[in-house]
Formats: structure tokens, sequence, C-alpha cells
């Protein structure tokens, strides 16, 4: 175990020193440069172009660019190329803008799926089975923008609620609850759309699970033992089935960070998404690459904690 | 004469002698592919899809279009669709050529049909090319990976390539001079490096490790945001939405084939083929392609969808084909802000990338149980 430990832990830290090589090198060796953003703008002369360039070291060779991204990234007093304050807090900022919809997305998601997933899978080929697979390709299928502007229109005509941003103008003297049922209704979509994919995928990987499962011998012999439909269902057969879904708990955590670019800006969520894409306009490439190299953490990370999660709860895997 | 019992023998060996099957596996995926309905409907959608985005190419191209995307009429913009056009405000040229604008105008008069017809074009190719290239590099990286995966690449040589690149990217980034003498060194110490006798040599990694590793590497990056990124510092253009799209999504076919190539390579039939000197490529390409494929065939079905997914939320957020041009994505995104007032500029090509994405993703599925015999019961 704690060699597996080990071994993983250097090999995951080599791989981020090559992700953040290359990520370094597809930013900077793309053509145009950063200094030459705003070529129109007349304040922007090539005094201006130059003194930009010495002081994010844009003028030094690409190595010692690498050095000096990383060390101050890893000291923590990156800062941004558009308004200089530290990356690190925007990044932070933005975060805890985009964690309620992250935190509820999932709960959406892993409380719809499963009780989705075992019906359809006990009552295979029936109609609640295929509805159900119908429906979860149509929401794998469907555009998440397109979806999203369907349910702006049906909620707004419907109930004639705002939903874009995160509250509305001038809520903050409002009475309390309905301050609270304004944030719920701005919450509710982006979050019920971000979902939206993952109980797709959840769900039927949960019916494919299930029915493995109740396949096993083991299943069988406790139906034959006399034990009644739910007992076999919920004791024996989902228990088993459900191992495979406690590394999926390590999966998720990629998501917290980048959020979605394309919801966050529909809605105008100041999120971690949106802060993303305007960096990219903007050509802030230290915001780029932070987030890139978090996120790159994140998914090594999360791959880490389902292996750890898998041997301790799965004594057979043994690695 | 032959001894009787001897003779019964044989009469029963000729009874059981293995009759060739009478239908070719095709027939069979075929009849299995019929019975599952909603595969079938996705395959009709698919062919109609595809018969669509041709004419929609001859119909909207040239110099003088049957139906002309571009034409701008501001006397008859957000018009609902099915609407006949006021004839007498409009010239003969602005005329539509149908008579009626059946999906409606938008915001500056322009025939939507049309434009959907034009951007219907640029979904199938953006679709076609970037898994194209995605599943032929995953072939390629899956099928060395798997096949060559023993072979130990030694150290120098590895170091080798890696200062052989560090010297492009030197070149590159500015000083000439250095980086065509790093280049040399690189290309100098590959070619002599043979002569280097092996206990020099540090040892080495093995090939399947070092591509594996590279595909961990690529599985870092967040896919939509590497894409978004790569795209924004490009110019403009349709063809670097299909270069990038294929580099960042070829890693779960490379995975694929690597697997399938692992366990093809121990099986009877390959070994047979070595023991009867059939060199490495004609095995590769003659023997185990055919049987790897299955899986790829079916990711790659389903990566179409995802890859029109990605084009319609790039165009969507303003990436991608410059504008005069239409593609489903911009179309959406241009009526956006006519929501509630034409809301058929956002039903219309949202409704049709629905449809085609669902058709592939259903025939994909579709294929997948045909296609695997541990799936079919299931």
């Amino acid at each position: 175990m704690l060699s597996f430990i080990g071994r993983s832990v250097i090999q995951k830290a080599v791989t981020l020193f090559f992700v953040s090589v290359l990520s370094f090198l597809i930013i900077h060796l793309a053509p145009g440069e950063p200094s030459q953003v705003d070529p129109l703008n007349p304040k922007f002369t090539p005094e201006m172009v130059e003194r930009f360039r010495k002081a994010f070291h844009l003028d030094e060779p690409l190595h010692a660019q690498y050095l000096h991204f990383y060390s101050s990234l890893l000291t923590g007093d990156l800062i941004s190329w558009k308004d200089n304050r530290p990356v690190l807090l925007k990044i932070w900022e933005r975060f805890l803008n985009s964690l309620p919809l992250f935190v509820v997305g999932t709960l959406i998601t892993w409380t719809l799926s499963f009780p989705v997933g075992i019906r359809s899978a006990i009552q295979r080929g029936g109609v609640y089975d295929r509805t159900a697979t119908f429906l979860s390709y149509l929401l794998i299928s469907i555009p998440g923008f397109f979806f999203a502007y369907i349910l702006i229109i049906l909620v707004v005509s419907r109930f004639h609620v705002p939903v874009i941003g995160m509250e509305t103008f001038g809520m903050a003297e409002a009475a309390l609850p309905r301050m609270f049922m304004d944030r719920v209704w701005h919450l509710l979509l982006p979050s019920v759309l971000s979902a939206s994919g993952g109980i797709a995928i959840l769900s039927r990987y949960v019916r494919s699970q299930m029915l493995e499962v109740e396949g096993q011998d083991y299943v069988r012999t406790a139906r034959a033992k006399g034990l009644p439909e739910e007992q076999v269902h919920y004791r024996h057969a989902l228990r088993n089935a459900l191992l495979p879904f406690v590394t999926m708990f390590g999966l998720i955590l990629p998501g917290l960070i980048g959020g979605s670019v394309i919801i966050e800006s529909i809605f105008s969520w100041p999120g971690m998404g949106r802060m993303a894409y305007e960096a990219i306009l903007a050509r802030d490439y230290p915001v780029i690459l932070t987030v890139n190299f978090l996120s790159a953490v994140l998914v090594l990370a999360g791959t880490f904690v389902s292996d750890v999660l898998y041997m301790v709860v799965d004594p057979r895997i043994r690695l | 004469m032959p001894d009787p019992v001897e003779h019964a023998a044989v009469a029963e060996q000729e009874y059981q002698a293995p009759e060739a099957p009478r239908r070719t596996r095709l027939q069979e995926a075929w009849d299995r592919l019929s019975e599952n309905r909603l595969a079938l409907a996705g395959l009709a959608v698919f062919v109609l899809f595809f018969g669509v985005a041709v004419a929609g190419l001859v119909l909207t191209s040239g110099v003088d279009p049957v139906l002309d995307p571009a034409q701008i009429r501001l006397q008859e913009k957000l018009r609902p669709p099915l609407s006949r056009p006021h004839t007498e405000l409009l010239t003969a040229e602005e005329a539509p050529a149908l008579g009626v604008y059946l999906f409606g105008t938008d915001d500056l008069g322009r025939d939507v049909f049309a434009r959907m017809l034009q951007g219907s074009w640029v979904s199938l190719t953006v679709g076609f090319v970037a898994v194209g290239i995605s599943v032929l590099l995953g072939i390629l990286m899956g099928g060395i990976a798997g096949y060559f995966g023993d072979r130990i690449v030694r150290t120098d040589r590895f170091l080798a390539v890696f200062l052989a690149g560090a010297g492009v990217v030197v070149m590159t980034a500015g000083s000439q001079a250095l980086g065509i003498a790093i280049l040399a060194g690189a290309v100098a110490w590959i070619a002599l490096g043979s002569r280097i006798p092996r206990s020099a040599v540090l040892g080495g990694v093995s090939l399947d490790t070092l591509i594996m590793r590279f595909v961990d590497i690529m599985l870092c990056f967040p896919s939509f945001f590497l894409i978004l990124t790569v795209v924004a510092l490009l110019p403009a253009s349709i063809y670097n939405i299909m270069i990038v799209i294929g580099l960042t999504s070829w890693m779960g076919a490379a995975r694929f084939v690597r697997a399938e190539f692992l366990s093809l390579r121990e099986q009877d039939f390959v070994t047979a083929a070595r023991a009867l000197g059939v060199g490495d490529w004609r095995i590769i390409f003659r023997h185990m392609i055919p049987n790897a494929v299955a899986p790829v065939l079916v990711s790659a079905t389903i990566g179409i969808a995802t890859a029109i997914l990605t084009e319609a939320g790039l165009s969507f957020l303003g990436f991608g084909v410059p504008p005069p041009h239409a593609t489903w994505g911009n179309i959406l995104s241009d009526g956006k802000r006519f929501i509630f007032d034409a809301p058929w500029l956002t039903f219309v090509p949202g409704t049709a990338i629905l449809i085609v994405v669902l058709s592939f993703n259903l025939f994909g599925e579709g294929l997948r149980d045909v296609l695997n015999p541990k799936l079919r019961e299931r």
C-alpha cells in the first residue's frame, strides 16, 4: 500500500511537470504576442509595449520565463497581466462563486441518478427502462446552450422570476425569505443544466453496473433460498453494484475548477468558467496557465484518491 | 475392402466437417442492428443528414447560389417560419428561390433555411475530419504501444529526441544559431547512437510506458478549455477547429486499440501468422486491425456527435468560422438576443443539432451492442 502510494505520487509529479511544460509551450508558441493584444489603442506606444515586456519578463528566453512563471505561482505572488491583482486571489473569489453551482449540481446528479438507474435495471426492457434510456440519450445529445434557452423561456414566461446573474439587483434590502427565494431561483437553472449531462451518464452507468451484478451467482442463490425480491435487489445486488461508484467520488474532483464556460456566460454567472473565458479573450497568460495547472492537479489528485479508495473498499484489489 | 468401423468413422468425420457459415458477419450484424429500432432510426437520420449537407454545399456555394445564405433583406427581417415574402418590396434577385421563408428570416432578413443548409456542411465536415484525425492518431499510437510496446527506448535516444525538440523550440523562440546547433547535435547523436556500446547506455523505458504516459499527460488537460484556448490564439478558421478537436480527442481510441492489440498479440492466429514468416506490418494491418476496429468504430461514431457539439459550442461563444459564413452554432448565438421575439432563431438550429447528435449517439450505441458479443444479452 505504502509503496503504491509512493510510486503513484512520483509518477503523478512527473506527469504534472510535463503538463506544465506542454501548456506553457502551447500558450507561448501560439502566434501573436500578449503585449500586442490591443494594437489599435493609441495609448499603446512602442515604449509602453517595451515596458510591459520588461515588467513581465517577456523579453527573456522561454526557459527563463518558464522558471519565473512557475516559481512565482508556487510562492503565490503571481499577478494577472490585466489588473495586477494576485492570480490566486482572483481565482479564489471566482471559485467561491462557482462552488454553490458545483455543490447543488453534484447533489442533483447523485440523488437522481441512482433511483433512476436502479429502477431501470430492475425493470429491464420495460416501458420505464426504455423511456429512461431514451431520455438519457436526449440529455447527452442536447447542446447545453440550447437546453439553457428552453429552460429560460419556460421558467421566465411561466413563473415570472428573473434567472440571469447571481441575484436580482437591489435585493439586498429585501426581506430575508424573498432574498432567499431569489437566490434559489437564480441558482436552480444553471445547476440543473450542469447536472443534466451527469444524470444521463451516471444513471446509465448505475443501470449497467446493477445488471452486471444481478446476473451473478450469489444473486441467484439469494433468490433461490426464497428471499423477498426487495431484499435480493437492495441487500445483495445493490451493495455490490455500488463498489465502482466509490471511485467516482475522486473523479468528480476536477469538476470543482473550470466550471462550465458556456453555462456561466449564458447566465452571467461570475464564476471560474467565465473568468477563464475572459482571460483567454484578453490573453491574460498567468490566469490561463494557472487555471490549467490547477485543473491538472485536481485531475491527478482525483485519480489518486479514487485508486486509494478502491483499494480500501475492495479487498480483492491489490495493486 | 475398407474396414466397416473405419468407414463409419470417416462418414462421421465427413458429417462433422465444419460447414462454412452461410451468412457473412456483415449480414449477421445487420440482422442484429435491425432489431434495435432506435439505432435504425439513428442510421436513417444520419444518412438523411449526409444528403442534406451535400445538397447544402451544392445549393449555397458558388458565385450565384440557388439559395443565397448571405442575401440581406432589411425590409424582411425577423419574419416567422413559413411566411411568404412581400414580393412587392423585393427586387427580383432578392426574392427567395423557394417563394417562402421555410424557417423564417433573421435580424438582417437572411433566409434561415439557406443558412441552415450552409451550416449543415460545416457540422458534417467538422465531425468527420476531427474524428478522422483522432481515430488515425489513436490507431497509430495505440497500435505502436500495443504491438511494439516491449521494445525499449534507450535513455540516450530519448534524451536526444528531447534535445531535438528543445532545439526546435529555441529556434522558433528566438536565437536561431543556438537552436540549429542544438538540433544538429541531437541529430548527430541519433545518427551515431548505434555505435555507442550497449553497456554504456543507462537503460531505458519501454515504448508502451512512454506512449501511455503521454496519454496520461494529455488526459490532464481540461479538454473544452484547452480547445477554447488554442482556437482563440490561432487565426479563426474552420480547419484549425477540426485539427484542434482531433488532436485533443485521440486518447480514448489509443487506449482501446492498445488493449485490443495486447490481447490479440497473444492469440493463436497471430502466432501462426508469425510462424509462417509474415512481416510485422502485414500482421498489424491484415490480421490485427480488422479485429481491433470494432470498439474504435463505436467510439468514432459517438466522437462525431461530441465533435459536432464542441464545434457548436465554440461557434456559440463566437469562435470558429468567420461571420458571414453560417454554422448552426452561430445562427443560434446570433438569435439569442431575440429569444422572446423570434424563438425560431433559437429553436431551428438547436433542434437540428439535437437531432443530428442524438442520431449519432443512438447509432453508435446500437453499433456497440451489435459488435460486442458480450453485451448482446444485456
